[in-house]
């Protein structure tokens, strides 16, 4: 896969939601910053992985990816198009290029719909398909390709069960033959070993068919499960975007390296040895979002100088790209973490006592 | 005696025309002062249920029924009236839930609540009151206790909450402590910050934890002994390294295989359990796992299965269990339970005929089997 099949490119992206005040004026008091300036690319056939913890703007990411949220400012090109200047009529077009699967099954399906409307639906609305036996075809090798039998038409969403509503949510996204699918937590509302289905379905889905996926999804474990490429997202920002097993292996900047430790893993050796980076306090709100790296209020590693002033970009240090000043220092064990006093962003920020701040001696050597 | 003591603790909800649930059905366990035990499952396998029956706040209405023991101190909080459980709820015995909005009163400050706990047990008012209950704050790690007494929950965030329920938990040093699904709602790091700050409870005061999850991670890193149920039963309970090492039921070993894991590589496919859990078995009775099992044998049909011990504490429900390397499979089968048949003679994988969701509608959705 050469670099320049490129499908989806995403330069500077913006997407600020006004926070009004007022009864009879509407005033403008400030923006929720949800994304804040994010460059990503997905190769085509590739599965681009967005992580990171409720609120930090990965779910409106991919919103604004597929125009769902018009964004603020920013480019996203999507095989070669521009589509934030694109005509709605065009854009319609393209969305059938472009589908999305949502995390909730029960909640994104109609209830009063059958299987066969909810794949018929998008099916008509783009024209595809000379007739109604055409149409029919077309559904049930979606329905094969799924793994649903064929008597699953008739039926409506609640007839089925969780893992079974999630495929109909991709039959639904695939029907129209995408290139592109959006996966908003695709597995998080389903029990564990339903979970591990779907996963292997999509794994399947991209081989079979060569789909371009970008999973949106706060489990880790998952995300490195499907993904060649993972990127973290805190605040609106990337901090962090390496190959999968790279990210793994050697994180470098210091949220993915909290992150990381915080992910319990299903074996009670590891458990035991591994040291926790316990971060303190919660995220700070996007509306007010810290100066500097955005990071530096929790940051074990934080330093006086540059990270409270200076936003860091991404640079390129070996196969990853970083948001952080002191990488390198930090991986190479230069700088020492700190023990952590959180601090108030705003009036009301909920602050914490920091636990006891331990890090890991070389990086990796926690997993 | 242990502190507390569950002995065929079964739950039934009957409703008239519909087939009776059974929710919960012949789950023992014990806990000791300054263990913790973990209950781990699926959703639906009774585990919730199985809590809120020892707590006595399942809502009473016709058609339930609770039967067994849940011996705590020599006292079976089940025959207990209301009146002294309500003493014994809060002080001795106390939970904490999932989802901390809806567990704390939305028009109440925080610190109402907190005091409320300490003028009902410990006779508290006033200002000493507020001055322990923001103690207790300050003690589960919420800083400036002083000004989040006055705040109403949804000015706190989703851990502050969970660690304010958790010191009203704490407030009258219960010996237990009956944690169902306490991370579930939470973020990863928030979610270390709160299971570091139960591990530093049961450590420091010695109480007994019951840590209700469906998530192995917690459960490997937290318990020292592990129940894993199953529609409604414990299907298998063993200490901590040998459940993740050595997992004997099939079910355990399923869960197990099915985790994407954080050290595992990309592409490395799940071995998913097939189908999904299902209420209805379509056959009259045995081991609610086999329509799912690989290992499943003619002896799975029938009865439930018996729980078999073993030597090292270790107990499962399975009358054909995943051999342990090294032990031959006669020398195992004697050390179970006599199995009729022989595993690989039997085709494990044949799908029941699943018997219709709604009467009357032709064949039902059968559960999807993955090839």
């Amino acid at each position: 896969m050469s670099d320049n099949d490129i499908l989806v490119e995403v330069r500077d992206l913006k997407v600020h939601f006004p926070i009004r005040r007022g009864v009879l004026f509407d005033r403008t008091v400030g923006h929720v910053k949800a994304v804040d300036g994010v460059d990503l690319s997905i190769p085509r056939g590739k599965t681009y992985g967005l992580v990171g913890e409720s609120g930090c703007g990965k779910s409106t990411l991919g919103r604004a990816l597929l125009q769902l949220t018009p964004p603020t400012s920013g480019e996203v090109k999507f095989d070669g198009v521009e589509l934030t200047t694109l005509p709605a009529g065009k854009l319609r077009a393209t969305r059938r290029r472009m589908q999305m699967i949502f995390q909730d099954p029960m909640s994104s399906l109609d209830p009063r719909q059958n299987v066969e409307s909810i794949l018929t639906e998008g099916l008509q609305a783009h024209g595809i398909g000379a007739n109604r036996d055409d149409r029919r075809r077309i559904i049930g090798e979606t329905l094969d390709a799924v793994g649903l039998p064929k008597w699953a038409l008739s039926r409506y969403p609640h007839e089925f069960s969780g893992g079974q509503r999630q495929r109909i949510g991709i039959a639904r996204a695939l029907v129209l033959g995408p290139e592109l699918i959006v996966a908003d937590e695709p597995v998080s509302a389903l029990d564990v070993s339903i979970q591990a289905q779907v996963v292997n379905l999509l794994d399947e889905l991209q081989d079979s068919l060569g789909l371009t996926y970008l999973v949106i999804a706060h489990d880790l474990a998952v995300v490195r499960h499907i993904s060649d490429v993972v990127g973290v997202m805190y605040l609106g920002a990337l901090v962090e975007e390496a190959p999968s097993d790279r990210l793994y292996t050697e994180p470098l900047h210091p949220y993915t390296r909290a992150l990381m430790s915080a992910v319990p893993v299903p074996d009670p050796d590891v458990e035991d040895r591994r040291e926790r980076i316990l971060l303190a306090g919660d995220l700070p709100s996007p509306a007010n979002p810290p100066s500097g790296c955005r990071f530096h209020t929790r940051c074990p590693w934080a330093q006086p100088t540059r990270c409270a002033d200076e936003r860091p970009e991404l640079r390129q240090i070996g196969a990853s790209r970083v948001a952080c000043h002191w990488a390198e220092q930090i991986a190479a064990g230069e700088l020492r973490p700190h023990e952590v006093t959180a601090k108030v962003t705003r009036p009301e920020d909920e602050g914490e006592e920091p636990g006891v701040v331990s890090a890991p001696s070389e990086p990796g050597s926690y997993v | 005696m242990a502190l507390l003591e569950v002995d065929d603790l079964s739950v039934t909800f009957a409703r008239r025309g519909q087939r009776t649930v059974h929710a919960v059905d012949g789950v023992s366990f014990s806990v000791d002062t300054g263990e913790v035990v973990g209950l781990v499952g699926e959703s639906g396998c009774g585990k919730s249920v199985t809590s809120l029956a020892i707590m006595g706040l399942l809502p009473k209405q016709p058609g339930l029924r609770v039967g067994g023991k849940a011996v705590f101190d020599g006292n079976d909080l089940l025959q207990l009236d209301d009146r002294s459980r309500r003493d014994i709820r809060g002080r001795d015995v106390a939970m904490i839930f999932q989802d901390p909005l809806s567990s704390l009163n939305p028009v109440i400050p925080i610190g109402l609540q907190v005091t409320e706990v300490l003028a009902r047990h410990r006779g508290m008012k006033g200002e000493a009151a507020a001055k322990e209950a923001a103690d207790l704050l300050d003690r589960v790690g919420i800083p400036d206790p002083r000004r989040r007494l006055k705040e109403y929950p949804h000015q706190l965030s989703g851990g502050m909450r969970q660690r304010a329920l958790i010191a009203m938990a704490v407030a009258c040093q219960p010996r237990l402590l009956i944690a169902d699904e306490p991370t579930t709602a939470l973020d990863v790091t928030i979610q270390a910050q709160i299971l570091e700050l139960l591990k530093d409870l049961v450590r420091d005061s010695g109480t007994a934890l019951v840590m209700i999850t469906h998530d192995l991670g917690v459960v490997a890193g937290m318990c020292d002994t592990i129940n894993v149920l199953y529609a409604g039963r414990v299907v298998e309970t063993a200490t901590r390294r040998p459940l993740f090492r050595q997992p004997r039921h099939p079910y355990t070993e399923g869960l197990l295989g099915s985790v994407p894991r954080l050290d595992a590589g990309r592409g490395e496919r799940l071995n998913p359990i097939p189908g999904s859990v299902r209420d209805l078995l379509p056959w009259p009775d045995g081991c609610a796992f086999a329509p799912r099992c690989a290992r499943r044998v003619d002896a799975c049909v029938g009865e439930p299965p018996e729980l078999v011990l073993t030597h090292d504490a270790r107990s499962y429900r399975c009358v054909n269990p995943v051999p342990v390397p090294g032990l031959t499979p006669e020398a195992d089968a004697r050390a179970t339970a006599p199995t009729t048949t022989e595993p690989g003679a039997v085709p494990a994988q044949a799908e029941p005929a699943d018997p219709p969701a709604v009467p009357g509608s032709g064949p039902a959705p059968r559960e999807e089997e993955t090839p």
